[in-house]
């Protein structure tokens, strides 16, 4: 159930967008295909909306083979990240519109149409035009409007990418809350790793039109299925022939076990957290590794340009070794 | 496509009052705005106004009564409705066709697109005497297609046809190109099927464009004079079209006569044109 894609490959000409790409979307959740801009993230979402077909391979959706049926019986809701909005028509007519084109009676769609404008908070729009509306505004009418028929997935493309950080936030936990109300099944497409990471129930991760990994965020996060996808969740350092996170660095100011000595290069306080860098004295790999610590725990130590400290990666870090796994391709 | 808020209901303030606000920028004009618009009013006043004005004083010169035998003598009245009446034919065929091939010119890859891009504007830039002789071979005596029109009301209908056909493509073509693709998919995915998503987001979308396109289409046509007069055989009662007529009544020295036929047909044009604009009204207002 959910979203099913079987072995779905997509050229543009001689371009391979989607390669042999299978996916299990599971029902009732909120999904993200995360990946770099041109990883085949929106391709893969229109095919499953029926906006672009595949080449070969197959989509179900909620267990109905939906790979031959055109858009229209679909019964999936898209959110376009340039909202999409019907320009000639007000707010309460874009919401209607999948009702009054199913014909249903005028008070049926009245009630339900001002229910989701008070869902988007949008009530006291309803007789604006979109030019009228914020880009905020018209996204989130442009949700109202996707979800009036009751669509059995969402399907949301880049949804508040053009919109600037603050209201992006906003929308961003404001969406983690009304899908806990609705519930449908939801995938949305972003390349903000951090967005990904804080709305999402799944990941997916995307990259030159194959699949990475798939997994609930801590997951990700934490167990990386390569060097693509470490480096693609946050950031991370080389310390011993490893890739870690700089969070995920044990420093020791006395000669341990497996520890790495290193030379601290610089100091840098942001707020609450410490960066610091620092030049190991490996004589096979020297490295420059940065570590982020906490401002209380870089205090206790007491660190100075030119201290010497032993390094090691903590005992439960996420760490990948870069001399086994052979080094992916980074675009 | 943008509408200005006119009224605002005051925020915290949920009386019945409603405070009515003009849009941004109107009754408020800067100093360069009020020059814009001064200048604006001058040059459209000695260009327009004036001799329109002009025109329909002198249709008068003789008083009322000369200006209603004028009109409805039989050959002006034959005239005039010939003209009027195929003008409306053809702007409506215009509507439709124009869409269409500038459907079919913005959405529609094939051979030869490049060429139909200049055929279209081949109208435009033939004298229409040139276009009026064109069709005289063509469709004439000796029409190689077997075709003969001569001096029939089917040739002021062609002729004006001819003439007319870029203003609706041209006028509809970059409103297209233009159109946000992504509301048509979206429509398609709310259940929309090509029909209505062409009737109820393409259309009303491009109805200004088609509506600015009809009224220049009507325009030319009424006022049409070089491509009909050939082929059509300028017979009177039978095919002589409103501006032959005019320059008729002017060589026989009869300016308030043709004054007055033109004034008609500024009338015609100008009802035309607010019928056009009330129609597009009432079209958005369902929706
Ligand atoms: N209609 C098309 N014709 C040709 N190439 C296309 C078409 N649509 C997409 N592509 C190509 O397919 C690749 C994947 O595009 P897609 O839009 O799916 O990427 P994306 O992951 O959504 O990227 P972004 O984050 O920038 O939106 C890109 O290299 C793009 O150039
Ligand atoms: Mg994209």
């Amino acid at each position: 159930m959910g979203i099913d894609v079987h072995h779905i490959t997509k050229r543009f000409g001689d371009f391979v967008a989607l390669d042999d790409v299978s996916l299990s979307i599971p029902t009732g959740q909120l999904t993200a295909l995360l990946g770099p801009s041109g990883g085949g993230k929106s391709t893969l979402l229109r095919i499953i909306a029926g906006l672009e077909e595949p080449d070969s391979g197959t989509v179900t959706i909620e267990g109905v083979d939906a790979t031959a049926l055109p858009p229209q019986r679909r019964n999936v809701g898209f959110v376009f990240q340039h909202y999409a909005a019907f320009k000639h028509l007000s707010v309460y007519r874009n919401v209607a519109f999948g009702l009054e084109i199913r014909k249903r009676p005028k008070d049926e769609i009245r009630t339900r149409v001002m229910e989701l404008l008070e869902l988007v908070h949008l009530e006291q729009f309803a007789d604006r035009y979109p030019a009228q509306l914020s880009g905020g505004q018209r996204q989130r009418m442009a949700l109202a409007r996707a979800l009036a028929v009751e669509p059995s997935v969402m399907l949301l493309d880049e949804p508040f990418g053009a919109l600037d950080a603050q209201v992006r936030r906003e929308l961003r936990d404001w969406l983690r809350r009304l899908h806990d109300e609705v519930h449908v099944t939801t995938v949305f497409v972003t390349h903000d790793q951090e967005e990904a990471l804080e709305v999402s129930d799944e990941i997916v991760v995307i990259n030159q039109g194959a699949v990475e990994q798939t997994g609930t965020p801590s997951a990700l996060y934490d167990q990386p299925a390569n060097e693509f996808v470490m480096r693609f969740l946050g950031p991370v350092t080389h310390l011993g022939g490893h890739l870690v996170r700089p969070h995920d660095i044990d420093i020791s100011l006395t000669p341990e076990p497996a520890t790495h000595a290193a030379t601290v290069s610089r100091i840098q306080r942001v707020g609450f957290e410490v960066r610091v860098e620092a030049r190991t004295a490996d004589t096979t790999d020297a490295d420059e590794v940065s570590i982020q610590l906490t401002r209380g725990l870089a205090d206790r130590l007491d660190l100075a340009v030119g201290q010497q400290l032993w390094l090691r990666a903590s005992h439960d870090a996420s760490a990948l070794d870069l001399t086994d796994t052979p080094a992916l391709a980074v675009s | 496509m943008t509408r200005s808020s006119a009224a605002t209901v005051a925020p915290g303030r949920r009386h019945r009052t409603r405070w009515i606000r003009p849009a941004p920028g109107v009754g408020r004009l800067g100093r360069g705005g009020a020059l814009g618009l001064g200048l604006a009013t001058l040059w459209l006043s000695l260009l327009v106004l004036i001799p329109l004005a002009a025109v329909v004083l002198k249709s008068f010169s003789h008083g009322a009564g000369n200006f209603w035998s004028a009109v409805t003598a039989p050959d002006a009245l034959a005239a005039l409705r010939l003209t009027v009446e195929t003008s409306l034919l053809v702007s409506l065929v215009d509507v439709v066709m124009g869409t269409l091939v500038a459907w079919v010119l913005v959405r529609d890859e094939f051979v030869g697109k490049r060429i139909l891009e200049v055929v279209i504007d081949l109208p435009f830039a033939l004298p229409t005497i040139v276009a009026g002789l064109v069709l005289l071979a063509l469709y004439g005596p000796q029409s190689p297609l077997h075709v003969n029109l001569a001096q029939s009301r089917a040739a002021v209908f062609l002729a004006l046809l001819f003439v007319t056909l870029p203003f609706v493509v041209r006028t509809v073509e970059p409103v297209l190109i233009e159109l946000d693709h992504d509301m048509e998919e979206a429509a398609a995915s709310l259940g929309a099927s090509r029909f209505v998503v062409f009737r109820r987001i393409v259309l009303p979308n491009l109805a200004p464009a088609i509506a600015a396109g009809t009224a220049l289409s009507f325009a030319r046509a009424i006022s049409e004079y070089g491509a009909t007069v050939l082929l059509s055989g300028n017979i009177p009662l039978k095919t002589q079209v409103a501006s032959v007529q005019i320059a008729g009544q002017i060589e026989s020295d009869n300016t308030a006569g043709a004054a007055a036929v033109a004034t008609v047909l500024l009338v015609t044009a100008l009802l035309v044109m607010i019928a056009l604009t009330l129609l597009q009204r009432w079209a958005r207002r369902r929706g």
